[in-house]
């Protein structure tokens, strides 16, 4: 089938409908009852009779998670936040029934200015879209309306070119993986295609390990077809003719709508044989059953064989003997939805945003300690203030901006001295970070370093397969090490038994995960160090955080006696009359944090 | 009853075996079946493990090397409500800890563990996806957003409910 049979069939959304209403299905909307909401609307709408004009569907992640539930109406692009079951009826009944936009739900700036259009919203302003540009643009259940945004035109124009033409763009595109190490993806293609076989194999890595990261779930939710297509690509420039697409179980969702776009891929002739005539190739999706370590290339591959997914050391390549043996390409699930976006427009224009070594545009997942949260995506180069301050809005409560992790358990801090650092692959390294696969949490005044880098390494040792001693043992004693300095244990001798550990296991370990384990605590330990001195010689938590540095007291000008903290006090260790001034009694307190939870005027402190 | 329980469990022996007749000549079967047949059962007993490595003829060792690396198969019976404290680090600088603190003692069971009436299992997660909404826990499919302690004893109503309002049903 070619493109033109595909374009014949398209019918159904250009003549008919008059309104498309796009639903965000993002986790975050849908924990804000976005699907109560579609429900109520979609009654509403079939009630008026409005089913044949008027279609709604649900979108991926829009990308603003914190106004959600996020409601798009089409053609206009208005955009309508917090929308809650009660606001469904109104939608219909005024905005679609009769063109009247429904003012109250529309976004406002901090200076109280409505945002009428998607477009519009500064949130968007600062953002280059690429590898984010169908989502909460298109139904991702519905393979017409990608091919009507020009999806799978770019397969096509690939099937045209040779396999070294293709792959020469994507070398000249400047295009690096973006899953973690920033491998050029044409380099790996090109290594993959000169290797004789009778079978090689593309995968994609939807095993999204990073926990705060969600960009790939994202995108597989949202626009499927986008990385099926750079899949199609990729197995086309190195000659495979079997994908696998690897996806971790904990993403239902994601999983489903990757499925039913295969199945319609497969319906338009753009899987299976004789794609445009010119390529044999299908996908199979296989779940990832919840290992972090899944996300480095040679474990993954062990698990689609149904092994234990323990990584292997390198070489061999994949590239050269992958799975099963044979030669097999990994591409993160952002990396390949770049890539029919490089291949349609060209690698000049691609190339043209980002900086001199990081080129295109980078996905990130802004959460944290900050105003506007959710996936951004920006030219690499962007500066930390600006992704922080203009696009995340700044920090909420008026706090102080302390530091940003990136990489997650692989990664680092960048503290607030160093806000304007470019956000590129080299930048974030000569800081002692890294991209990773774009996790981007905002730390306020709040938090505790010292404690952050212990989450990091719970969650290593957690995630360790235990194969390398350097990595099973050694970030364990780092971590009882942080442990006992988080207890107000700590000595200064264990500052220089941190950095000495570290050191070794970033040297010594076998995979990724190891090698790149001791970071959080080497990086916290560059720019925070005067707050590992403070935990072990002043035994003090500056940020109030550590639990044995710490004590909960009761400011009695403030305690009106209102008896609630007393009440919920688990150890029954508050005591005071109604309307009296209560106290703590630090002996029983077992500083679970629940009075300050509970008081209503603030009287409960952290000392 | 005992006859009742032998019916369900030859059934159950079937459903796992047309599982792993239907995967068994794709290349890398194992863990689709793990998969599907935890689906169906809700976890792993020993006795499924030691059907599927009949049928697949590997040793059951093996298939439990598999099934205990990866953290998404149980090889303990879960609870009737999964409770699911996001610890992914946007959930996790936003409280997440107090949370599961609060939990723990409230449930009277660590984190992983299930209640000795079966009815919660607690478990601490990566990342659920929706750290715009931080902190976040799960229970069963209901995602509970911006979560505070006070707010666990509402989240838990319904279920705590349950048992009792089955009872009368009976
Ligand atoms: S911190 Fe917890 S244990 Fe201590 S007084 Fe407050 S409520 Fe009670
Ligand atoms: S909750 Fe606050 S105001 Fe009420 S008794 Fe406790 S400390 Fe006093
Ligand atoms: S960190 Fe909890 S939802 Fe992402």
């Amino acid at each position: 089938m070619g493109l033109t049979d595909i374009e014949a069939k398209q019918t159904k959304l250009t003549a008919v409908d008059r309104s498309h209403v796009l639903i965000c299905a993002g986790a975050a909307c849908v924990a804000s009852g976005a699907m109560e909401m579609e429900a109520l609307m979609k009654a509403k709408i079939s009630e008026l009779g409005l089913t044949c004009e008027v279609s709604v569907f649900d979108t991926g992640c829009v990308g603003t998670c914190d106004l959600g539930p996020v409601v798009v109406v089409y053609p206009e692009g208005t955009f309508y936040v917090k929308v809650k079951p009660k606001d469904a009826e109104e939608i219909v009944t005024e905005h679609l029934l009769k063109g009247r936009v429904v003012e109250r739900l529309l976004s406002r700036t901090p200076e109280e200015h409505t945002v009428p259009t998607i477009a519009e919203h500064p949130f968007f302003a600062k953002q280059q879209r690429i590898a984010l540009r169908n989502l909460g643009v298109i139904n991702p259940e519905d393979i017409q309306e990608y091919v009507a945004l020009g999806g799978y035109s770019a397969l096509a124009k690939a099937l045209t070119m040779t396999q070294d033409e293709v792959i020469q763009m994507v070398l000249d595109s400047g295009l690096r993986g973006r899953g973690g190490a920033g491998f050029p993806t044409g380099r790996k293609w090109a290594f993959a295609k000169e290797v004789e076989a009778d079978q090689k194999y593309v995968i994609i890595n939807g095993d999204e390990g990073d926990p705060g990261a969600f960009m790939d779930r994202s995108i597989l939710e949202g626009d499927p077809h986008s990385v099926i297509e750079g899949l199609a690509i990729a197995a086309y420039c190195i000659g495979a003719t079997q994908g696998y697409a690897y996806v971790r179980a904990e993403y239902p969702l994601a999983i489903k709508r990757l499925q039913i776009a295969i199945d319609q891929a497969r319906e338009f002739g753009l899987l299976g044989a004789g794609i445009f005539d010119k390529l044999d190739f299908d996908i199979e999706i296989r779940k990832g059953a919840g290992a972090f370590v899944c996300g480095e290339e040679t474990a993954l591959m062990h698990s689609i064989e149904g092994l234990r997914g323990e990584p292997r050391p390198k070489p061999p390549f994949p590239a050269v003997s992958g799975l099963w043996g044979k030669p097999t390409i990994i591409n993160n699930v952002e990396t390949l939805a770049s890539v029919p976006v490089i291949v349609e427009h060209g690698p000049d224009w691609y190339s043209a945003f980002g900086t001199e070594t990081s080129k295109g545009t980078k996905v990130f997942a802004l959460a944290g300690n900050i105003n506007n949260t959710g996936l951004i995506e920006v030219p690499f180069g962007t500066t930390l203030r600006d992704v922080v301050f203009e696009i995340g809005g700044g920090i909420p409560r008026g706090k102080a901006f302390k530091a940003a992790q990136t990489g997650g358990p692989s990664g680092g801090c960048i503290p607030a001295s160093m806000l304007d650092i470019s956000l590129d692959y080299e930048s974030l390294q000569k800081a002692g970070s890294i991209v990773g696969s774009g996790g981007l949490i905002i730390m306020d005044e709040d938090t505790c370093m010292v404690d952050v880098a212990r989450f990091f390494l719970e969650f290593t040792v957690d995630e360790s397969c235990g194969q390398c001693t350097p990595c099973r043992e050694g970030v364990k004693r780092m971590l009882e090490i942080l442990t006992r300095i988080t207890e107000g244990k700590g000595e200064l001798a264990d500052i220089s038994k941190l950095e000495m550990l570290a050191g070794g296991i970033s040297k010594t370990s076998l995979c990724q995960l190891g090698i790149t384990a001791p970071n959080p605590v080497q990086s916290t330990l560059r720019y925070f160090r005067d707050e590992y001195i403070a935990h072990v010689v002043d035994k003090q938590c500056p940020a109030k955080v550590c639990r044995a540095l710490i004590q909960y007291d009761i400011v009695p000008e403030h305690c009106t006696g209102c008896t609630l903290c007393a009440k919920h006090c688990p150890t029954n260790a508050i005591h005071g009359e109604l309307k009296g001034v209560h106290t703590i009694d630090q002996e029983a307190c077992i500083k679970c944090g629940e009075c300050l939870a509970r008081c209503r005027t603030d009287a409960v402190i952290k000392v | 009853m005992a006859c009742e329980c032998h019916a369900t469990e030859e059934a159950a022996e079937q459903q796992i075996l047309d599982i792993v007749e239907a995967h068994k000549n794709r290349p890398g079967p194992l863990i689709p079946i793990l998969d599907e047949v935890q689906a169906s059962l809700g976890w792993l007993p020993k006795s499924a493990i030691i059907t599927i490595a009949r049928s697949l003829g590997v040793p059951v060792a093996d298939i439990y090397g598999v099934a205990s690396f990866y953290s998404f198969f149980r090889l303990v019976p879960p609870g009737k409500t999964k409770i699911q404290v996001c610890m992914g680090t946007a959930c996790y600088v936003r409280g997440s800890q107090q949370l599961l603190d609060a939990l723990e003692r409230k449930l009277k069971i660590k984190a992983g563990e299930t209640t000795p009436d079966r009815q919660f299992t607690l478990e601490s997660v990566r990342c659920v996806g929706a750290c715009s909404l931080a902190p976040v826990i799960v229970t069963g499919e209901d995602c509970h957003a911006g979560m505070t302690s006070a707010k666990i004893d509402k989240m838990l109503k319904p279920y705590m409910q349950e048992e009792p309002a089955a009872a009368k049903r009976g």
